[in-house]
């Protein structure tokens, strides 16, 4: 086993993997990670199962260090500055953090979740099924809650014989957001569901994991702001009386009686949990048949992620290099990217 | 069995659609759904995951790569033309409650609301039985119907931005054990040291749709005694038959 040390880490920065299912009839929602594409993406990098717990890195600068014994990492989801003292590493590629070093990472640039996949996973136990932290319902491993600065977290050792691998991300996509609507849209009238999707809406600096709050002009439900309670699903927008959308996130609560306009696509869920307070999003309504088409396309593409990766070709050793690794004693394999990556 | 005249379903986005039996709170359509729920369960239909059976309307969670829409409203709809609504599970619990004070910061402005005394509002929440119309919004958080009328207090204008944890409300004609600490308008008549949810006990939730509910008042004094047992994970509500 190998050490991650938490070093720095702002709020909202937490273990998740792909969440906790069957709680939802007893108000425990599933949480898990808040952009999917991003989570699944930097597990395939590191060789992990899809859904395997993960660093799930809020937008603030964080630092993580290994101890103990080298721990292979990938990157992936919102953009960000990242080097291990003065080699910069990329985003979408795998990389080895050999004891003693320290990855800082600055802070978000045009999103908010990074993922942080390590090779072999995190040690825990999982709480009802799922590692996934749900901080308001103090669940969670090996810690029920976000992390902090000093947390040591147990991990794989990285194998030395494994490779890395590159992913090419995709582009950021500024289309509108895709909703299905329902299943109160009745209930606020054609003028205001019209209003609703041709409106830019600015993400309030009041979001979290609950829900993202959105700013813009105000919606009003011709049959008024309070329906009797019932279930609410991920990425389902909900309006109160003050007529400022609400879209309910991983760990929102699961039963609500505001009146509900729409939902959010599964394939775009991620993209939105990626956009910045302060920044604008804009909806698109599709009808179910087609949402369910591109679901089924999304999901194809996650599975297909592992197919898309290339394996990184590290430069080969100098004779120096080579001569210098002989003179320690070590029995070294020249080609063993995992020894030579932080020569470079 | 005929559907009644407000059934329908639909979407809620991709992966989850709710089945409506109506928008009313009652405990007929309620037993629709809880019946429902059942036999959904038992059929176990290819693609679904889980469901929330709430006052009016069972939502239902699938997996879209496993099921579409139209055929599983179509299966839905069947099922619901034939289950039968639930029989009440004949499960009554007793849950003790600290009224008023520290404990029921609410219940002295609900009495003045009404023209009675903190006293009069107390036995009257305590007179009634409650049905479990559903579990949700946050772990173990009961939604009971069966307020006394009398005492109905619209919600409060400004929500509070934290509710303790145990919280005894009451919004609307509505009531409610709350489990764990969340913001709210409702109004807190008292607090009890029973946890619905407890992550470390087996089970890890105590209460169902379909239960009963009767409140009665215990000293301020007597509370750190059960808050201790109920920590430990033992139920300190009692269940009795209905």
């Amino acid at each position: 086993m190998s050490v991650l040390r938490i070093d720095a880490v702002g709020p909202a920065t937490s273990v998740q993997d792909g969440g906790r299912f069957g709680f939802l009839r007893y108000g425990l929602s599933s949480a898990g990670a808040m952009d999917r594409t991003a989570h699944e993406t930097a597990n395939a990098l590191v060789d992990n199962a899809p859904q395997a717990p993960i660093l799930e890195i809020g937008p603030f600068p964080a630092r993580f260090a290994a101890e103990g014994g080298p721990v292979r990492v990938a990157l992936a989801g919102a953009a960000r500055a990242a080097d291990i003292g003065n080699r910069r590493v990329a985003l979408g590629e795998s990389f080895v953090l050999a004891p003693g070093e320290v990855l800082n990472l600055g802070a978000a640039r045009g999103g908010v979740f990074s993922y942080l996949g390590i090779a072999g996973g995190i040690a825990g136990t999982p709480m009802f099924g799922s590692f996934s932290v749900h901080a308001r319902a103090d669940l969670g491993s090996p810690l029920p809650r976000p992390l902090a600065a000093g947390d040591r977290l147990e991990v794989a050792t990285a194998d030395a014989n494994a490779g890395d691998w590159r992913l090419v991300l995709p582009p950021q996509d500024p289309s509108p957001i895709r909703v299905v609507l329902g299943p109160q849209d009745d209930w606020f009238g054609d003028e205001a569901v019209a209003q609703f999707l041709a409106a830019e809406w600015q993400v309030s600096p009041a979001s979290d994991r609950m829900g993202y709050r959105l700013l813009g002009p105000q919606i009003a439900a011709a049959r008024g702001h309070n329906i009797v309670s019932d279930g609410i699903a991920l990425g389902q927008i909900q309006v109160p009386g003050d007529g400022q959308p609400l879209v309910l996130m991983a760990d929102r609560g699961t039963t609500g009686g505001y009146p509900k306009i729409a939902a959010i696509v599964s394939a775009d869920l991620g993209r939105f949990a990626q956009t910045p307070a302060g920044t604008h999003v804009r909806f698109a309504a599709l009808p179910i048949d087609e949402a369910q088409r591109i679901a089924r396309l999304w999901r194809q593409k996650l599975v297909a992620l592992p197919l898309a990766r290339e394996t990184v070709a590290r430069p080969l050793p100098t004779s120096e290099a080579l001569l210098g690794a002989n003179l320690a004693g070590a029995a070294v394999n020249a080609l063993d990217p995992q020894h030579w990556t932080h020569n470079e | 069995m005929a559907l009644p005249a407000g059934f329908r379903i639909r979407p809620c986005g991709d992966a989850a659609l709710t089945v409506e039996f109506g928008d009313t709170v009652d405990p007929d359509l309620n037993a629709r759904v809880l019946g429902l729920d059942a036999d959904v369960a038992a059929a176990k239909l290819a693609g679904v995951i889980e469901t929330i059976p709430t006052y009016r309307a069972l939502f239902v969670q699938y997996d879209p790569v496993a099921a579409d829409f139209a055929s599983l409203a179509q299966t839905l709809r069947r099922i619901a033309e034939t289950a039968k609504p639930h029989a009440a599970s004949g499960r009554c619990w007793r849950i003790p409650v600290v009224y008023g004070g520290e404990m029921g910061f609410d219940l002295e402005d609900v009495a003045r609301a009404h023209n009675m005394s903190p006293s009069e509002i107390a036995e009257r929440h305590q007179a009634a039985t409650y049905r479990i119309y559903m579990i949700g919004f946050t772990p173990g958080f009961a939604y009971l119907g069966g307020l006394d009328p009398a005492i109905a207090t619209p919600r409060r204008a400004a929500p509070r931005a934290v509710t303790p944890p145990g919280a005894i409300m009451i919004g609307g004609v509505q009531a409610c054990v709350q489990c764990q600490a969340a913001p709210s308008g409702w109004h807190v008549l008292g607090r009890t040291p029973m946890r619905n949810f407890l992550p470390s006990r087996e089970p890890m939730f105590l209460m169902a749709p379909g239960d009963n509910v009767r409140f009665h008042a215990i000293d301020a004094r007597e509370w750190s005694a059960l808050e201790r047992d109920a920590a430990r994970g033992l139920p300190v509500a009692e269940l009795a038959p209905a």
